[in-house]
């Protein structure tokens, strides 16, 4: 595209030219109508005074008679900016008058409406007025008219204003496109540059705000926002990758060292049938670990699990509690649910269940300081708070350091001392996962003693 | 039983089939949509295992399309979506059941088994009796040896679905689906707390124990006698 074809494309110029067209179709009607207004109202003035100047001329006519008639005309020459006056006998000799020639036809017509003709002043100059003959009884001719000079001359000054201001015009346009273009495209070109250094890998790049609250400054913002979601997207990523990369590594490796071992070794259906079933369990847990993080994948990319439904909180939880109390019994830990009818959100039953139970899970698996821990306890809680629904897990084990809280709702992330027990590293992060999907939060404090691990998500106060 | 498979990765078929086999069933292929919904259609077959995503028609399409036509044999939907509402998709279009890749064939087969007793005898049977374990549904009474047994709801209803298809393999999924009304898998094996106190209510104190263990697949309540 060539250079000029790319400044007829950009919206600023599109949109002075439009400006600039109606502007000066305004300009144009005004100066039209402006010009008609001025010309009729000169143009009555002129007849008004030719009118004038009859009337008093045929009372002189009437008084004086001819000669009357031949003084006033006389005297009214002789008055500074006077009107054209020529008196003629019948057959066009001229009797009295400041006007020496004019052309016959004129007279003969007698015109009696005002008419613009040419005309030469006793000084032999060329003009132009407007004049009105009457036949006068005795047979003569009367002719006064208004030298139109002047009022050209002011036709001609409006005219040339007219264009000047046009001119002006067009040029203060063109002026204030250059202006307005440069400035837009300029942001534009700024919006494409950095959006391309991103492009390229500088996720960190943010697009300029100038606080001048325009729509660019809205747009960039919006941009911005998109930009720390992607980049906070990617190093989730980054950093899953490297743990994905140890924790399905290292089973996978187990299990294929163990498969080479045992083909090493002389046959032995026992020991073969022991592996392959060890193999099995550790397959599972790479599935388990998978789909885990495929759920979690999912959340984060805020398409879920599609349905959402209005959900019992305190009936999911009381599921939930139910389907652990012998696990907790087992290990003993006392599992009590406290649950305030009903508390409606709106979400996923499958995942609200799941993401509850991994809280309970990990209560009972590390709230306890050891396992001679006789008052171990869990208690859950749900109820509503402030158009919340809060579900507390709470226990009275050693807790996590605040330090750490933050940490361990990351992805493979298992703290040192429960590197022994079995888990995935992935429960919290899908209860993050879920909370943020559902415009929920999570958030662990400390329960002094224990930790206690909360679920908020907005009640669910329609009828859907 | 008669097994039809429309799987249309050859491997995943082959070893479906063979497995199937093994476990006493007599398995056909068909590797597209059309050709599973031709077979489905003329032969009398007594569970499909149909894949989600198969060549020329798409299995919800020929199970919805199966189901048109006024077949009412039991579907299972093996898909590699395993999301909640692919799920509800599944069962809407007609599916019994769902399962999602990747899968353990004891788990497969459990299934199709449960599938394939429901069609053949409805579950209309007001009283299940295995051994002298006898569970009436009309009651909720319990009781071995003519003794009473005290369980919980969700103890009978463990109860109730093992005895159901007792004889028969139910998978820790399979349990936690039919009995809890989940689907996600518990961190812990939760299951194996619930049905090891079953046991020991039904099964303790008496001389042959009914509810066994099934290592690597899941559980199975039968008579030892018979």
């Amino acid at each position: 595209m060539t250079r000029l074809g790319r400044i007829a494309s950009t919206t600023a110029f599109k949109l002075s030219a439009i400006y600039l067209s109606v502007f000066t179709a305004f300009a144009i009607v005004f100066a039209v109508a402006i010009t008609y207004a001025a010309d009729r109202f000169l143009n009555q003035q002129v007849n008004d005074a030719i009118a004038s100047e009859f009337l008093d001329l045929s009372q002189e006519w009437n008084s004086g008679g001819a000669f009357g008639l031949v003084d006033a005309i006389e005297e009214r020459i002789r008055r500074p900016g006077a009107s054209l006056y020529m008196l003629t006998d019948i057959n066009g000799r001229l009797v009295v008058g400041n006007v020496t020639s004019i052309s016959s036809d004129l007279l003969s017509r007698a015109v009696r409406e005002p008419t613009a003709v040419d005309y030469e002043t006793p000084q032999g100059e060329q003009r132009v007025a407007m004049v009105q003959v009457v036949r006068l009884t005795g047979e003569m001719f009367l002719l006064v008219g208004r030298d139109m000079t002047e009022r050209q001359r002011f036709e001609d000054v409006v005219r040339y204003a007219l264009v000047a201001a046009a001119v002006l015009l067009l040029g203060l346009g063109i002026v204030s496109w250059f202006f307005v273009s440069r400035r837009v495209l300029k942001r534009v070109d700024s919006v494409a540059v950095t959006t391309r250094r991103i492009m390229s890998g500088d996720l960190s790049g943010r697009l300029e705000v100038t606080g001048s609250n325009d729509e660019f400054d809205r747009l960039a913002e919006s941009l911005n926002a998109m930009l720390e979601r992607i980049e906070l997207l990617l190093g989730g990523l980054a950093e899953v990758t490297d743990n994905v990369a140890h924790d399905l590594k290292t089973p996978l490796t187990r299990i294929r060292n163990r498969i080479e071992a045992v083909l090493a070794e002389p046959a032995d259906a026992e020991r073969q049938r022991d592996v392959m079933q060890a193999t099995i369990e550790d397959a599972d847990q790479l599935i388990t670990t998978f789909n885990a993080l495929l759920t979690i994948a999912r959340l984060e990319a805020g398409s879920g699990d599609g349905a959402t439904e209005r959900v019992d909180a305190a009936a999911v939880a009381r599921d939930v509690a139910e389907l652990y109390e012998p696990l907790a019994e087992e290990a003993g830990v006392a599992l009590s649910v406290d649950a305030e009818d009903p508390t409606p959100i709106r979400g996923n039953r499958e995942l609200l269940g799941q993401a509850i139970a991994n809280l309970v899970d990990n209560a009972i698996k590390h709230g306890r300081s050891d396992t001679t821990d006789a008052d171990a306890r869990v208690a859950m809680t749900v109820r509503s708070e402030n158009n919340d629904a809060v579900i507390a897990v709470r226990d009275n084990g050693p807790g996590i350091p605040a330090a750490e809280r933050g940490r361990v709702v990351q992805r493979f992330v298992r703290l040192e001392k429960s590197r022994t027990t079995p888990g995935t590293g992935l429960g919290l992060s899908l209860v993050a996962a879920f909370a943020r999907l559902g415009q929920g939060s999570l958030t662990l404090d400390d329960a002094d003693p224990g930790l206690v691990a909360t679920l908020r998500f907005p009640l669910d106060s329609g009828d859907g | 039983m008669r097994i039809l498979v429309v799987e249309d990765d050859q491997e995943t078929a082959s070893y479906l089939a063979r497995a199937l086999k093994e476990a006493g069933h007599v398995a056909d292929l068909a590797s597209d949509g059309e050709a599973g919904a031709a077979m489905a259609e003329t032969d009398d077959y007594d569970v499909l295992v149909v894949d989600r995503m198969l060549p020329k028609r798409d299995g919800l399409s020929m199970v919805d399309g199966l189901r048109k036509a006024g077949h009412d044999v039991p579907v299972l939907i093996l898909s590699a979506l395993g999301r909640v509402d692919d799920r509800i998709a599944g069962l809407r279009a007609g599916g019994d059941d769902y399962l999602a890749k990747p899968y353990s064939i004891s788990e497969l087969i459990a299934r199709v088994e449960v599938l394939a007793r429901r069609r053949r005898s409805p579950d209309s049977e007001a009283v299940y009796t295995v051994s002298d374990l006898v569970l009436d549904r009309l009651s909720h009474t319990v009781t071995r040896g003519g003794e009473e047994i005290v369980l919980q709801p969700r103890e009978f209803r463990l109860l109730e679905y093992l005895m159901r298809n007792a004889g028969k393999v139910v998978t820790r999924t399979m349990l936690l689906e039919n009995v809890w009304d989940y689907h996600f898998d518990p961190q812990t094996n939760v299951i194996d707390v619930h049905v090891s106190r079953l046991r020991s209510k039904i099964d303790k104190g008496f001389e042959t124990p009914l509810l066994r263990t099934v290592r690597g697949a899941g559980y199975m309540i039968r008579d030892p006698a018979r």
